[in-house]
């Protein structure tokens, strides 16, 4: 294990951690406005001050690093499911249904999705469930395609083969043989995935179209910080340094696992 | 004062001593034979020569070429001594050759890169050295890429590359192990007539090559030296118990303990089997032309022959892994369908096969417990979990490795351990034909022996057939009742064990038998003269 695993596997934790007991411990609520202190400057007993509406900044950054890492987690395991389940069949079938599917997905490809999702997101009533699942279908095609390619070349593989002439049914060889090994290339490319969901869901909640008030997320939070830039820094610094540095461990952990994986593959 | 000097090199990696303090000495125009199984260090000591180590392992000790001492040289003087003064010859030509820029653009880079010639003089020089490794029309090997040569060619045009600009010493590192066996004879003579008074340090595994080629030896055992001496000397009396167990266990045709000919039941028989492989690009490819193979029940056949000559693709026909475009299989009286999805239960649990790869055989996610088990939970799903681990256990105990092993991933075994988990999953059915691919091919020595032994047991045993697949007429030697030889798709020969190796009928046996090294280096001289 690397230090970069190490250490950016800690910040994250230690960011979690606090964004989940944080307000739980804190006396403030991030609903609880108060309009004697607007745009307080933070101070011992609101570390981050409070916002446009005196609510606490605290509570309430910590409550949209919970809704953002919710989303990206949830997004990232619907793409899981599906890219999973139709790479490796796709990879593991081969031929002509290999083709077929594939295509498909160079055909979803080339269709400039974000803008499908904002449609999707104006079109209806807007709630979590449907952030996720237009999240989820962006994300899955990049996982659908790394694990066909894996699935691929480990069809070739002389354990498969093995498997298969002793009379291993395609179930079982897919399950014990194929699946396992697909693991590794999955957890990396889940750590990378995760960020680019909290990515899409900060853009969305910027427009307006993601999270709404009351409830609230990272890019709401840097939306709100935003109108309040000139008199309020704060505001938007404290929200946006906290999303970059979570987006930045991130990435470094995917790389790190990746050549951790890499390295154990090749020995 | 020799030309290179060895004092008590260290190398570690972390807390792992690959090589722990070794010394000896390389004199000017001598051949030496580094001579060690996997893992005793004897690349390591010649990538520390080289200065080619890895950045993460620790080096002590010294190695002095021509008096200057070359651990903690810079690299720019370092680029100074190698290739001009050092060369080195890899295991694989096609890695350490540029796939994107032709042989004779390679090879001439050197000779400007060290401003020994230039322009026309440089393609000159290198046409020259190609002419000398014995490549065919060196002029057309100049221009061409790497893919275009075989694997001999390869070898040769790197061996052309490291004597280009005429080194004091030459290190080959296993130049001939991925090379067939008539290749890599024609290879090693070349390499000694055209290295004059280059010194070269030639490291193997191979008994027989250093007997026939080397005027020392040095012996390694786990990073440590533990014999050194006139080769002839080593050979006729081995001072240290790893030096008798390498001689002991390397291949040799001279052997006594002959398999006779038995006469069970014939199991399994190909009749006409014909294999072609179909590409977009090229022209189809028939690698298989109509043979016949027949085994009976307690029979070893050896199939033989060397890369293309389609021994692969004819077991894998038969079991049904590609497809078989002519020709019948049998299986107990019974004929087979040609697809392996459509053979019954019983035929599928009756015939099993053991790869080359022990590691790439085994599900590295699975531990040795339920690899050994899977073949019982298809074909005997009423047994309980006790039961299975029962027979497993069992299992494993025939093959001789300890019930400590149930528990173990296959990257926590060595390649001869890992070689018995996959033999002990194929066994473990009861089958009545074994099919070995190579199985022996990426083992050391004395577990070859083993590996051997052990199938030769399970046979005495149990009356099992066994279609062994190999390119290393040893081995067929050790194993076999009977032998198939094939050339180019075609059987060639066939014949019982002794009558091949006393009496070989074609041309291509003879050249494949004389082609064997010998380790014996009187034997060795004697058919030199002969």
């Amino acid at each position: 294990m690397s230090r970069s695993i190490k250490v950016s596997a800690g910040i994250l934790a230690f960011v979690l951690l606090v964004a989940l007991l944080g307000p739980l411990i804190s006396p403030h609520d991030y609903l609880q406005t108060d309009f004697d202190a607007i745009l307080q400057q933070p101070s011992a007993s609101n570390w981050f001050g409070k916002d446009d509406l005196g609510r606490d900044l605290f509570v309430r950054v910590m409550h949209g690093v919970q809704v953002t890492m919710l989303v990206a987690v949830v997004a990232s395991i619907v793409s899981l499911v599906i890219g999973v389940a139709y790479g490796a069949t796709a990879g593991y079938v081969g031929g002509r249904t290999d083709a077929v599917m594939m295509r498909f997905v160079d055909t979803l490809y080339a269709l400039p999705f974000i803008f499908f999702v904002i449609l999707l997101m104006v079109a209806f009533e807007r709630n979590f469930l449907l952030i996720f699942v237009a999240i989820g279908a962006i994300n899955w095609l990049d996982m659908a395609r790394i694990v066909r390619g894996q699935t691929l070349s480990l069809r070739e593989r002389e354990f498969v083969e093995a498997a298969k002439l002793t009379g291993v049914s395609p179930a079982r060889i897919v399950f014990r043989h194929i699946a396992p090994n697909l693991l590794g290339i999955v957890i990396v490319y889940m750590t990378l995935t995760i960020p680019q969901a909290i990515l899409v869901e900060s853009f969305l909640s910027f427009l307006g179209l993601g999270i709404q008030e009351p409830q609230t997320s990272l890019g709401r939070l840097v939306h709100a910080g935003v109108n309040q830039m000139e008199g309020a820094s704060w505001l938007l610094l404290i929200p946006a340094a906290l999303l970059a540095l979570i987006l930045l461990c991130f990435n470094f952990l995917g790389d790190a696992l990746r050549d951790y994986f890499d390295a154990k593959e090749s020995l | 004062m020799s030309l290179l000097n060895v004092d008590q090199l260290a190398i570690r990696y972390g807390g792992d001593a690959a090589v722990g303090g070794i010394s000896f000495a390389v004199g000017r125009g001598e051949s030496v034979g580094l001579v060690g199984e996997s893992g005793s260090g004897k690349s390591q000591t010649a990538l520390a020569i080289m200065g080619l180590l890895p950045g993460n392992a620790a080096v002590t000790g010294s190695i002095r070429f021509d008096g200057n001492e070359l651990l903690g040289m810079s690299q720019r003087e370092l680029n100074r001594v190698r290739a001009r003064r050092i060369a080195m010859v890899f295991q694989d030509p096609m890695q350490a050759l540029n796939p994107f820029v032709s042989v004779g653009a390679q090879l001439s880079r050197i000779l400007l890169e060290h401003g020994l010639a230039d322009g026309a003089a440089a393609r000159q020089q290198v046409i020259d050295m190609l002419g000398r490794v014995e490549l065919p029309d060196p002029e057309r090997q100049f221009s061409a890429y790497p893919h275009e040569l075989s694997g001999g060619m390869r070898q040769r045009a790197m061996i052309a590359s490291a004597l280009l600009a005429g080194p004091d010493l030459l290190i080959a590192d296993e130049p001939t192990t991925a090379l067939d066996v008539t290749v890599q004879a024609q290879v090693l003579d070349m390499l000694e007539d055209i290295r004059e008074d280059t010194a070269l340090l030639l490291i193997t595994h191979d008994l027989g090559v250093v007997a026939n080629r080397c005027e020392r030896m040095i012996v390694l055992e786990r990073g440590k030296l533990v014999e050194e001496g006139a080769t002839a000397e080593v050979f006729a009396r081995p001072q240290h118990e790893h030096t008798k167990a390498l001689l002991a266990a390397a291949p040799r045709l001279d052997r006594e303990d002959i398999p006779a000919a038995v006469d069970g039941d014939e199991v399994f028989s190909i009749r006409g089997a014909e294999v072609t492989y179909r590409t977009e690009r090229h022209a189809p490819l028939r690698a298989v032309r109509g043979v016949d193979l027949d085994v009976r029940a307690g029979e070893t056949v050896a199939v033989v022959g060397e890369s293309g000559s389609g021994k692969s693709s004819l077991v894998r026909a038969a079991l049904g892994l590609v497809p078989m475009q002519g020709g019948r299989v049998v299986y107990c009286g019974n004929e087979l369908p040609p697809q392996l999805g459509s053979r019954d239960r019983e035929t599928r649990r009756g015939i099993q096969l053991v790869f080359q790869d022990p590691m790439g055989s085994l599900n590295p996610q699975m531990r040795v417990s339920s690899i050994v088990a899977e073949p019982l939970v298809v074909h005997e799903p009423g047994l309980s979990a006790q039961q299975r681990e029962q027979r497993v256990t069992a299992m494993l105990e025939k093959t001789g490795l300890g019930a400590e092993f149930l528990r173990r991933y296959p990257h926590e075994l060595s390649g001869g351990q890992a070689q018995r988990v996959a033999i002990a999953r194929a066994l473990i059915l009861e089958p009545k034909v074994l099919v070995c691919d190579e199985a022996v091919a990426a083992l050391d020595g004395t577990v070859r022996q083993q590996v051997l032994a052990l199938l030769r047991d399970v046979q005495d045993e149990t009356g099992l057939a066994i279609v062994f697949i190999t390119h290393d007429l040893a081995v067929v030697r050790a194993i076999s009742h009977r032998v198939v030889v094939m050339y180019l798709g075609d059987v060639v020969e066939a014949a019982g064990n002794e009558e091949l190796f006393s009496s070989p009928q074609h041309p291509y046996t003879r050249t494949l038998l004389d082609a064997v090294p010998v380790p014996d280096p009187t034997a060795s001289r004697e058919s030199a003269r002969a």
